[in-house]
């Protein structure tokens, strides 16, 4: 099961390497590059907001702000 | 370790990839709920040197004051207390090609816990770009005393393992996936709480004991995101995270957001967040008899709880200047409010009888107030 | 952690970033493509006039940070050859032209800023990187192709333009 997995990620990812063009142009990629479209646009509030969700609530991890987190209780 | 130092062999040096930004913010930030204030102060500079290599370096405080209800109704304090955590951050990002390999440390200090933590990711645009591929392990080792009890002490071994996508799917949307584990082993509950039990001897109709942890917890969390970009100049964004654990709890997070920019100066933005979670196996509010479990907590955090608001904020822009260059600084600020509410959490402030007391629930105010250089 | 984690995490990371196939770049030989295109002042520029000097064709946008970082590289670029037959065109790609405006009011510039908000002559070009470079002969012929920018590609430029200018047209 494990192989399955592994095999079928790799595969996929590696297939959509090789012969399917970029179908977003360099040159259209304006509106990305716009900050608003970021998904963590000020980390300072975003590391904060996230440790005082960490500090009250059960959940951790996969959060915007990559990484980090302290343990305290 | 060989994987990533593989990858430092094989990476195609095609199109090039960017450092973060150079960039400082100095934010106050300020939190009311339940009986807590926390206020304090945090910094975070990061500047290039070379074309290369950026370092950041980051300081941050809590200066905690009155004290949480579990503290006042059954811990070691019934008066509150005041504390205070420094924590202290640095970093540096190499970037080579298109990959950017990111290392930081950070120590976290208050007078009954000590943590050092260090991260390393790696990150790869591939597809011309329009995928970015990133891969992160963090490493953390806390120290536990209790203030008190100077024979107490603790240690916990955390082990955290990410991984994450962000995929261009059109000009105008971004989607970004992210998993991540954690494990942690050691002592891992608060060395104050104590949770209750029944005792028809007791005044109060029910006794306490100090709170039985297992040594460790492994946890899981999936999230998926996406920011839309709408026909005039605003955005969409949407969140959604999945988190379980062995130690039975299932977390649901939703997040909605909108983001305006008002003329070159203004901006607006707007979320909703929706968090709920069920209770850990080994927690409840009130047990039947002393050592009923082989494991027993009464922390709130791992009750049954949902917790939702709405956060509001504004950015200006007031300085800017284009150019090869270029230079910004914004002041911002932002405001949040929480309404937290537990199923199977009492508040036992009062008098009512034991087991009836009314659950617990609270609402929390949080303001931050930031500048933000780009130079 | 368990090993299970582990392995998975190391197959992913060499699964997603094993060689795989180039995107496909504009064609770096053979006649550069004509265009005419409305420049941000004066008479719209087509590249067929411009035959018998050697040109540089840089496609930016100021949401590019190198675009940016180039751009008073270039103009140095443009002030030390421009006597000797030689002629740079910056075209910009961006559909509002407002960040453009005030990007060179502080980096301002002498050679021609044409604009392709309709993105037809990157298309044309198959620009494949922001920014991109194309160097053409004085026959009307691509010589060089250079897709983003890091510092010290400049001097390559400039030593292609050196080149170039040498041959008769």
């Amino acid at each position: 099961m494990k192989r399955l997995c592994l095999a079928l990620i790799g595969s996929l990812l590696l297939a959509g390497c090789s012969g399917i063009q970029p179908w977003v142009k360099p040159y259209e990629r304006d509106r990305l590059a716009d900050p608003i479209m970021s998904f963590d646009r000020n980390p300072v509030s975003g590391s904060y907001i996230d440790h005082v969700h960490e500090a009250r609530e059960g959940a951790r991890g996969a959060s915007v702000s990559a990484g980090g987190g302290c343990g305290c209780n | 370790m060989r994987a990533l130092l593989l990858l430092l062999v094989v990476s195609p040096v095609a199109l090039a990839g960017v450092l973060p930004e150079d960039r400082a913010d100095i934010l106050y930030h300020y939190y009311d709920g339940g009986g807590i204030e926390i206020d304090g102060p945090s910094v975070l500079a990061r500047a290039a040197v070379g074309e290369k290599v950026s370092v950041s370096a980051s300081y941050y405080v809590d200066s905690i004051s009155s004290a949480s209800i579990d503290v006042v109704t059954l811990g070691a304090s019934p008066n509150g207390y005041s504390e205070e955590r420094t924590q202290w951050g640095v970093g540096v990002d190499y970037l080579r090609g298109d990959t950017t390999m990111s290392l930081g440390a950070s120590t976290s200090d208050e007078n009954d816990y000590q943590a050092d933590t260090l991260n390393f990711s790696i990150s790869q645009d591939i597809f011309g770009g329009l995928t970015t591929v990133t891969l992160g392990y963090g490493s953390g080792s806390d120290d536990v005393s209790r203030r008190g009890d100077a024979l107490f002490s603790g240690e916990v071994d955390r082990n955290s393992y990410r991984f994450g996508i962000t995929q261009v799917l059109t000009r105008n949307l971004i989607m970004g996936l992210a998993y991540e584990v954690v494990a942690d082993e050691g002592f891992l509950n608060n060395p104050y709480r104590q949770v209750r039990y029944v005792d028809v001897n007791d005044a109060r109709g029910y006794a306490t004991q100090f709170e039985v942890y297992p040594q460790t917890r492994a946890s899981n969390a999936a999230a998926i995101r996406a920011k839309y970009h709408l026909p005039y100049r605003a955005a969409l964004s949407g969140e959604y995270r999945f988190y379980t654990d062995d130690w039975g709890i299932d977390a649901h997070t939703f997040e909605i957001g909108y983001v305006q920019p008002f003329g070159a100066k203004w901006l607006v933005d707007f979320k909703y967040r929706y968090y709920t979670q069920n209770a850990a196996d080994f927690y409840s509010d009130l047990f039947p008899y002393v050592d009923a479990q082989n494991f027993l907590a009464r922390d709130k955090e791992l009750s049954t709880l949902q917790s939702h608001g709405p956060h509001v904020g504004a950015t200006y822009t007031f300085f800017e200047r284009q150019g090869d260059s270029p230079m910004k600084s914004t002041a911002n600020i932002a405001v949040d409010n929480y309404f937290f509410s537990y199923d199977d959490f009492r508040d036992l402030r009062g008098g009512a009888s034991v087991g009836n007391e009314p659950l617990y629930d609270f609402d929390a105010f949080v303001l931050q107030v930031f500048i933000s250089l780009w130079f | 952690m368990n090993r299970t984690s582990r392995d998975v995490i190391g197959s992913l990371l060499l699964a997603a970033v094993l060689p795989f196939a180039p995107v496909q770049a504009g064609d770096d030989t053979g006649p550069a493509a004509e265009f005419k295109l409305p420049a941000r002042t004066g008479e719209a520029v087509s590249l067929s006039s411009l035959k018998g000097q050697v040109v540089l064709i840089n496609f930016w946008a100021t949401w590019c940070g190198p675009c940016r970082k180039e751009m008073p590289l270039l103009e140095q670029i443009q002030k030390k050859y421009a006597s000797l037959g030689f002629t740079m065109l910056g075209v910009n790609v961006e559909e509002d032209t407002t960040m453009m405006d005030a990007f060179l009011k502080d980096v301002p510039v002498t050679f021609p800023i044409l604009l392709d908000p309709a993105n037809g002559v990157s298309k044309l070009y198959n620009v494949a990187a922001m920014p991109s470079t194309v160097i053409v002969d004085r026959k009307g012929n691509i010589r060089y192709l250079h897709q983003g920018y890091k510092p010290g590609d400049e001097s390559t430029y400039q030593d292609m333009i050196r080149q170039l200018i040498r041959e008769r047209g």
